[in-house]
């Protein structure tokens, strides 16, 4: 097609409405085989999960698969612990998002709808305490939980997700519950609402856009996190996923069917969150830093 | 600022009863509304402001974690002079920066611009690079490991295509583990700058470049001279949170080769780690992490004053 516009200039003005079409082939051209890298580490470490011990043994772990086991994922699971990892993560992410997400949409209610004094510098501190590096907190963070006697419990992985985290989701609940307009609260107001009812009952509800999409980001962020469970975590059977497989790739050194196995369990539930709530996901990626 | 705070001092230099209203509307905070913002606060304080602080005077000390903590004053940081390792992680941190900063901005960019107006394919070229993003840092590292290893499929790849010199041990090698590092980190992170610059360049104004068109312009010198002008605040928000994400990254590197091998891949965040919690050396690893905070201070409070700028 190229070569036949090249050729003769008045199939190109003849053509022009063509334009967009071969351009949309070069796209397609250029994009693809792009596409086709970005996707290729998933594909190889999925086919490694997929194949069995003695065909990696025999053929490499670069040949093309040549045999279809689960064996990897089995003795992930049984053995590796994989299963009640993920267990124990899915138990730290929900409980955390909710606690998160409730706390922070208590502090944002407070912060926009009244008149509290000195209310932006609270917020941006409360902001700058998100973005610290967690390298600073980590020590006094094991020290701490360790005085108090919950360190090596799920419990203080929770109550730490949720601390560094309520600085960002306040900031932008605030944002949002500010946009909210008075009118729809003044009403409530004059019928007597009390405060209580109208966070419940109104913002709340009206937030619910905003929820969905931070509740999707911080759902594979806690869930991902790897710092802060090395930092108040010791014994194995409280290991989130992220710790229990570098242990498996510790534990299984040869097996790489094993240890694709489980960074492939690892992989699932943050690809089915984002596959099932990718709008939400991307406008939370976007709510934080497109202010 | 919102309109329910009334106490600016812009409205209350016309009138003067504004302050006092102002003043009896603090009063009229409802009990329970503090109580809503005092709980979250408290749980932050105690969580996030207060082990903060105490970095701070750990890093002014010895100690293992047993005992009490010996005061030295200014040592540690005195000793990072001295200490090789310290060197290392310095440079290697710089070069993450960088290397992942320059290429994630570069491809996230190229590819935003390619992917910005709605045509067939584009969503499922889209959600294919996102996708990496929402695995763990500790989940990519270990899909990479498996890719690098010996034998695995860089090295089978490379064989096929005639680059067999090339082949080599990508973690075990030092002079290629923190790079083999970098790809895999940057893999990950370019689909969160693409969905950044998307939003940016949908908040352009298309006329704009419809007329520099008109006009003649190429191409390369709409984007140049005037889309690109125009993601000015994205560019910003860009930067600081790379230099924010680059400082603390750790994960990955601890997932791939826990700054190995012979520290050729450690970062200041991963030696930070090590000496706390491997070397139990806690007041040295403190003041690594204040060092960590200094460098990462100026790029947090650039991103404060971004995000609330419009304000």
């Amino acid at each position: 097609m190229t070569t036949e516009t090249a050729v003769d200039p008045g199939t190109v003005r003849r053509s022009a409405n063509v334009g967009p079409r071969r351009r949309g082939w070069v796209f397609h051209a250029c994009m693809a085989p792009l596409t086709l890298l970005w996707v290729a580490p998933m594909v190889f470490v999925l086919a490694v999960a997929f194949r069995s011990f003695d065909d990696i043994a025999a053929r490499g772990l670069g040949a093309l698969p040549a045999s279809f086991s689960l064996d990897g994922f089995s003795t992930a699971l049984s053995e590796g612990a994989i299963g009640r990892a993920l267990a124990n993560s899915a138990v730290v992410t929900v409980i955390g998002v909710v606690a998160t997400l409730f706390l922070a949409s208590l502090a944002a209610f407070a912060l926009s709808r009244h008149a509290i004094p000195f209310s932006r510098t609270i917020l941006l501190t409360m902001l700058a305490g998100n973005l610290l590096p967690p390298q600073i907190l980590l020590i006094p963070v094991s020290s701490i939980t360790q005085s108090l006697g919950i360190y090596d419990s799920l419990f203080a992985l929770i109550v730490v997700q949720v601390g560094f985290g309520l600085g960002f989701y306040t900031f932008v609940l605030h944002g949002f519950m500010r946009s909210i307009p008075n009118e729809v609260l003044e009403a409530a107001v004059v019928d007597g609402a009390g405060s209580a009812r109208i966070y419940a009952r109104i913002v709340l509800p009206l937030c619910r856009p905003a929820l969905a999409a931070l509740a999707a980001l911080a759902t594979t962020w806690i869930f991902n996190d790897l710092i802060w469970a090395l930092t108040v975590l010791r014994t194995e059977t409280k290991f989130p996923i992220t710790v229990a497989l570098l242990n498996l790739q510790g534990g299984f050194v040869s097996n790489w069917n094993v240890v694709a196995s489980g960074a492939v369990l690892a992989a699932i539930p943050t690809a089915v969150v984002f596959f099932a709530f990718q709008k939400h996901f991307v406008s939370g990626l976007l709510v934080g830093a497109n202010k | 600022m919102s309109s329910t705070q009334v106490a600016t001092p812009e409205t209350s230099s016309h009138d003067g009863r504004q302050p006092v209203r102002a003043g009896r509307r603090w009063r009229r905070v409802p009990p329970l509304v503090w109580v809503f913002l005092l709980v979250p606060l408290a749980v932050e304080l105690a969580w996030v402001f207060w082990p903060a602080l105490n970095s701070f005077s750990l890093s002014l000390t010895k100690w293992n974690g047993v005992g009490a903590a010996e005061p030295v004053g200014l040592d540690n940081y005195r000793r990072m002079f001295d200490d090789p390792i310290v060197r290392t992680a310095v440079t290697n941190t710089v070069i993450w920066i960088v290397v992942f900063g320059g290429l994630s901005v570069l491809i996230g960019l190229g590819l935003a611009v390619a992917l910005n107006r709605p045509r067939r394919g584009v969503g499922l070229y889209r959600s294919a690079i996102y996708l990496p993003m929402v695995f763990a840092l500790a989940v990519t590292g270990l899909f990479w490991r498996v890719l690098y290893q010996p034998g695995g499929t860089v090295n089978s790849a490379l064989e096929n295509i005639g680059l067999d010199g090339v082949a080599r041990q990508w973690l075990a090698d030092p002079d290629t583990a923190l790079y083999a590092v970098l790809v895999a980190a940057i893999w990950r992170q370019v689909g969160y700058i693409m969905v950044l610059y998307l939003a940016g360049l949908k908040g352009c104004d298309p006329s704009l470049e419809e007329a520099a068109a008109v006009d003649g312009a190429s191409a390369w010198q709409r984007f140049r001279y005037v889309v690109f002008p125009q993601l000015r605040g994205v560019n910003t928000v860009v930067f600081a949170i790379t230099v924010i994400d680059s400082l603390r990254t750790f994960d990955i590197v601890w997932a791939m080769t826990r700054g190995g091998p012979y520290n050729s891949s450690q970062l200041l965040s991963t030696y930070m780690f090590e000496q706390g919690f491997t070397a139990l050396n806690l007041g040295y690893s403190s003041a690594l992490a204040v060092v960590i905070f200094v460098l990462a201070i100026g790029f947090i409070i650039t991103y404060l004053v971004r995000a609330t700028r419009e304000d």
